[in-house]
């Protein structure tokens, strides 16, 4: 049975959809059979991210009503073989999605892919609980600025208390992954510490990845950050934030912070 | 056939408290009486639906008296549901039961001229008791205390009766209510109101003061009434009086 991992947020415009392809890229490039799954209905971006956009024909709400196969719908990636997009529809509103439909497509995705990972929708409306609503596993994507912070807090309230996993009296698995650092303005106080962050949202942290035109490029060209460049600065940090999320223990440097020899020795570490 | 020895479900008695109207009637009572209609008449339905305790403590009436006076006071829609301070004597069946072991909860608003119950759930710094549906502190038994283990998140709201601890913070948009204290191990960065039901001796006390807002009993002050010196500090509030006091827990 494959892990289901929600990329939410909360906040719009945080990184979500760039990291569940760069993340996603980053597993599959480990050789694991990964699906994406857009729950975007309605503002549809992942398959833009991905270079899939032109080969999209059935979707997940053409799935959930039955007009289409699970395996009509998916859309393998043209560079990594073990890495698929389940695309959402843009023409459609997002009260197609359904508890149970979701639920079923969730659960044949688990069945047939190593990892599943939940694009999650902006918001804490309809899209966005059912995305987190079947995960094993929440990676909380979060900007070091007040309002993100809070809405992530504000998330992972709603996944300590709305997932299947929550009712159940069992615990959710959450990770922060602090997206667009940028060392420059953390340097001049513009943005909130890291050790802030932690304080308030006070979940473990996977990773922090800097703020880049890598990202922005690998956008523009269809290519998932990881696969565009795997020597740039944020491939490298997602692919640390992969090798966490596999149970490896990592310490997290923080972009721009220069580390003494010693230094490398005190991981950082979160409640 | 036998009889099968069956074991039936017990009856389940609880004890609950309620806050209750007290109306402590002085004699002559027919001069009381003039007051309490100038009363009623001020706020046409101020006594309708409203439990009222009759408090009879040091007046020396008999049966018949105290049974006239409870007959009065039903012709002006008073209905009384007990009767606190009278001789078991005085009582009976035809008298509503004794009550005993009240907790005075401070004063409730005389009604002014065709005022509006106020039932706005912001907490008002006037006493607000007359609204409240449950009493500070049950005759029986404390209220249970509550203790967190979780940091409440934005969004989060919680309430308890009794005293509450969390161990972790109270996020920024998360709310934390209490009857009674509230005690905080982390930061407390939303809003905190303790003393709710008409508890003026609750205190809040935070490791780290970062609130937007803390309340007790009504009494509140935002976090730009907040002494700048406490910010980012241990602190505690509680009421002297009337006065909402802040402080340092060194």
């Amino acid at each position: 049975m494959g892990k289901v991992i929600v990329v939410t947020s909360g906040k719009g415009g945080v990184g979500k959809t760039t990291s569940s392809a760069a993340l996603g890229a980053a597993l599959a490039q480990n050789g694991d059979k990964v699906a994406v799954v857009d729950f975007d209905v309605g503002l549809r971006n992942l398959d833009l991210v991905m270079g899939a956009e032109r080969r999209v024909v059935y979707d997940l709400v053409n799935v959930i009503q039955g007009e289409a196969k699970l395996t009509q719908a998916l859309i393998r990636d043209k560079r990594l073989e073990s890495l698929y997009l389940l695309p959402a529809s843009q023409t459609r509103d997002k009260d197609n999605l359904t508890a149970e439909g979701v639920e079923k497509v969730v659960g044949a995705l688990r069945t047939h892919f190593d990892w599943v990972i939940c694009d999650s929708p902006a918001g804490i409306e309809r899209g966005a609980t059912l995305a987190m609503r079947h995960a094993d596993i929440a990676i909380v994507v979060t900007n070091p600025e007040v309002s993100s912070v809070r809405d992530s807090d504000r998330i992972i309230g709603l996944l300590d208390s709305k997932t299947v996993k929550a009712e159940a009296g069992e615990r959710i698995e959450k990770h922060l992954l602090l997206t667009r650092y940028d060392p420059a303005r953390a340097e001049r106080g513009d943005m909130l510490k890291v050790d802030d962050v932690l304080e308030i949202l006070s979940i473990p942290l996977l990773g922090i990845i800097p703020e880049s035109m890598d990202v922005l490029r690998a956008s523009n060209i269809g290519s998932p950050v990881t696969l565009a460049d795997e020597r740039s600065a944020p491939a490298l940090a997602y692919f640390d934030a992969v090798r966490r999320l596999k149970g490896e223990s990592l310490p997290v440097t923080i972009p721009g912070e220069k580390r003494g020899f010693f230094g490398k020795f005190f991981g950082r570490k979160a409640a | 056939m036998t009889a099968v020895l069956t074991q039936p479900r017990p009856i389940r008695l609880k004890g609950r408290s309620y806050l209750a109207l007290t109306l402590t009637p002085e004699l002559p009572f027919e001069d009381w009486l003039v007051r309490l209609d100038d009363l009623a008449g001020r706020s046409a339905g101020f006594f309708l639906r409203r439990p009222v305790v009759l408090d009879v403590e040091g007046l020396e009436i008999d049966r018949a008296q105290l049974r006239d006076l409870v007959g009065k006071l039903g012709t002006r829609n008073v209905r009384i549901m007990g009767i606190e301070g009278a001789r078991p004597s005085m009582l009976g069946a035809d008298l509503p039961p004794a009550m005993s072991g009240g907790k005075a909860t401070g004063d409730i608003e005389e009604p002014a001229a065709a005022a509006p119950v106020n039932e706005s759930p912001a907490p008002t710094p006037v006493e607000s008791a007359a609204e409240m549906p449950v009493a500070p502190l049950p005759t029986a038994g404390a209220p249970i205390s509550l203790v967190v283990t979780q940091p409440v998140r934005s969004g989060q709201s919680i309430f308890t009766e009794g005293d509450i601890t969390i161990l972790g913070s109270v996020a920024s948009g998360a709310e934390v209510i209490a009857g009674g204290s509230i005690h905080i191990y982390g930061t407390l960065r939303g809003r905190a109101m303790a003393g709710t039901l008409g508890n003026a001796t609750a205190r809040i006390f935070c490791r780290k003061l970062e609130a937007e807002m803390v309340a007790i009993d009504g009494f509140y002050k935002t976090a730009e009434d907040l002494e700048p010196g406490l910010r980012g500090k241990p602190a505690q509030f509680w009421l002297e009086g009337e006065t909402f006091t802040a402080g340092s827990m060194a």
